[in-house]
């Protein structure tokens, strides 16, 4: 009841359109494409992951409000990836639990674990656009990246900090996307993205995604330590701190299904 | 009180395999992880009309509920035990102060196996409205109407996961009855249920185990699920009776057999929910069920707003002789999720009795305060003229309700 009909599929490959660097005699497109392909390749082979999330919302008077999430997720190679959420604050939410399994295309599958209840819901995955647990990160925004969720076009090459950064737009394929665009900075020596633009499904600006403090984990895979999601619109603020990255610890499908659901605390 | 020294001295044998649980746990428990948390619970209720039987309470009851949450884990988490007592001290109904273990349970988890033993909580089911293949537990019907507060359930749960979905196999050893309203209650029956009296089928009366097998499954967009149920039938017959010369209601729990079926298609915005039981017992043999749908609106008007509308209708063969309230019902539903930063919700419902043209009305609206508080307003609405109908007693009961929740 508390967390309704929502996705959240937490991959962080999502986080991390990358771009190669190399231009060839193709279209703006095809260039965009390329980028997201070698992103997503670059990070294949994290096999599980488990996280620790902090959200700290903010409204436009600067009150703060947070919550606690730990993540599960596992890798699939020929599907999206398997997820796990499990809710410890605010309290009155504490024990809720989230499944999903994504897919590239089609619907994803997700329940809801109410502990109140002990019930298990099976819920809808339709709603893309609406606010997760009130923050300013929608639910589209934290599920995992696959490439055929969008299509792309090159915009140009510029500097980020001390990195030089490819400028990609991106258009959702989903019909309920809140989107009708984004814009993504991803560095071109590691394949981080450094910024995200949101515009509205009136074309108009409506919040901008930086990234800060990324580590290397398993000499590979990159991870941030902060995502900062401004609302240009509404002047609310969320900050989401991710903390204890743990990789390869043997998660399998045993610890992704109603049974872990009913069992997550 | 009298509630809990009855259950205590009436379940020894179950507080015997729980002194064992325990037993066990405190040897594991060197290196084990604890946790506590809870919520307290001020609850208020005010009747605008005056009450339909004598010795019922006006206007206004206050009630004070408390529910720890005592958890252990240990052994990388493959084991862990969780201890949930409950407590409810009530202004005017002696019946609604009581006590109960909602959980008191050890979990053993093993790669595609799970084995829980103890006093748990299990929910069965899809619908909204009325939860009928949700046999397990016994309602704690002092607690609100709707059903939905269950008894803690003495069990053991043997869990296995399977490539084509998830069995559960249940022993149930004792039983649990129903909670009804004192005397002075407001929301009960005309004559007054006296649960000191419950006869049982069963020779060995709440001592019979029953036995439950549950399967289900998640297949692309359905989920299905269908279940066995032999043993003590969790909704008793009440038959008149006297206690001192006064005419009350004798709860009598037959034994049962029951098959059930329960599935839902989520299918973009449309969630798709049938349940159906047949029982069989001496006095009865029936079908029944409980379908509809339930359909959500994303983002209302441009705003962050989700509108959910849901309808289902509830069917029971046997008719105006049904000792069930949806025989022959409709209920419509509205759900509002404004996904905020203080996650207020609204539900409203009616029910409507198509054999008796009686209504209810209800509504339940929460909201958070702060990061540890929260706040509800419930309002249930009765309308009904025939005295046949179970809902005739309650038809000067209508109510709100505000409640503050305190976590901790």
């Amino acid at each position: 009841m508390h967390l309704q009909q929502k996705p959240l599929s937490w991959i962080l490959s999502a986080l991390i359109l990358g771009s190669a660097s190399y231009a060839t005699a193709e279209t703006a497109e095809d260039k965009g494409l390329a980028i997201a392909q070698k992103t997503k390749q670059s990070d294949i082979g994290w096999s599980d992951m488990q996280a620790q999330m902090t959200m700290v919302l903010r409204n436009s008077q600067g009150q703060e409000s947070i919550r606690e999430i730990r993540l599960k997720s596992l890798e699939q190679e020929t599907d999206g990836d398997k997820s796990l959420s499990i809710f410890d604050k605010p309290l009155d939410v504490k024990g809720t639990a989230f499944l999903s399994f994504s897919h590239p295309v089609g619907a994803d599958d997700q329940w809801l674990y109410l502990p109140a209840l002990k019930r298990v819901k099976r819920i809808a995955s339709r709603n893309k656009s609406g606010p997760f647990m009130g923050s300013e990160f929608a639910y589209e925004d934290l599920t995992s990246f696959e490439i055929e969720k969008y299509t792309y076009k090159f915009l140009r090459d510029e500097p980020c900090g001390t990195e030089q950064c490819s400028v990609v737009e991106q258009y959702p394929v989903d019909k309920y996307s809140g989107y009708t665009r984004r814009i993504a900075w991803t560095d071109q020596s590691e394949n981080r993205l450094h910024k995200v633009e949101f515009y509205d499904r009136k074309g108009a600006p409506l919040k901008t995604l930086t990234y800060a403090g990324y580590k290397q984990y398993l000499g590979k895979h990159w991870r941030p330590d902060l995502m900062k999601m401004v609302n240009h619109q509404t002047k609310k603020n969320t900050d989401l701190l991710w903390s204890d990255y743990r990789f390869q610890e043997g998660l399998n499908d045993a610890d992704f299904n109603k049974n872990s659901l009913k069992r997550a605390r | 009180m009298s509630l809990l020294r009855s259950y205590n001295y009436r379940h020894g044998i179950k507080l015997t395999s729980m002194g064992l649980i325990l037993a066990f746990t405190s040897q594991a428990n060197a290196n084990a992880e604890f946790e506590a948390s809870g919520k307290v619970t001020a609850e208020l209720r005010l009747f605008p009309e005056s009450p339909q039987f004598t010795d019922q309470y006006q206007d206004v009851n206050t009630s004070v509920a408390v529910e720890p949450d005592l958890f252990w884990q240990w052994n990388d988490g493959l084991d862990s035990l969780s201890f949930k007592p409950f407590f409810r001290l009530d202004q005017h109904d002696n019946e609604r102060t009581h006590a109960d273990i909602r959980e008191l349970s050890w979990i053993h988890q093993g790669n595609d196996w799970e084995l829980r033993t103890g006093i748990q909580k299990v929910f069965w089911g899809v619908t909204e409205f009325q939860h009928l293949v949700d046999v397990i537990n016994q309602s704690d019907s002092v607690e609100d109407i709707d059903g939905e507060d269950k008894l803690g359930q003495p069990m053991i749960n043997l869990s296995l996961v399977k490539d084509w979905g998830i069995v559960d196999l249940y022993v149930l050893p004792g039983f649990r009855e129903q909670t009804f309203p004192g005397k002075k209650g407001r929301l009960r029956s005309g004559l007054v249920v006296d649960t000191g009296q419950a006869q049982y089928e069963a020779g060995n009366e709440e001592l019979h185990t029953d036995l439950a097998v549950r399967w289900s499954h998640s297949i692309d967009d359905f989920d299905v699920g269908a279940h066995w149920f032999r043993g003590t039938n969790r909704d008793p017959i009440l038959q008149v009776g006297t206690k001192n010369g006064e005419a009350v209601l004798v709860p009598y729990y037959e034994q049962m057999n029951q098959l059930g079926f329960d599935l839902q298609a989520t299918i973009e915005s449309w969630l798709w929910k049938a349940e159906t039981i047949w029982r069989d017992s001496k006095s009865d043999t029936y079908w029944a069920a409980q379908a509809g749908f339930e359909y959500t609106f994303y983002g209302v008007q441009e705003s962050n707003a989700d509108l959910g509308m849901l309808l289902e209708y509830g069917w029971d063969q046997r008719g105006k002789e049904a000792s069930a309230v949806f025989q022959n019902d409709i209920s419509i539903g509205a759900r509002l999720a404004l996904n905020d930063t203080a996650s207020t919700e609204l539900l409203a419902g009616v029910i409507y009795d198509l054999d008796y043209d009686s209504t209810s009305f209800q509504v339940e609206a929460s909201r958070r305060l702060g990061n540890k508080w929260k706040i509800t307003l419930d309002g249930r609405f009765f309308s009904t003229d025939d005295n046949a109908d179970l809902l005739s007693s309650m038809d000067r009961d209508d109510h709100i309700q505000i409640g503050l929740e305190r976590y901790f």
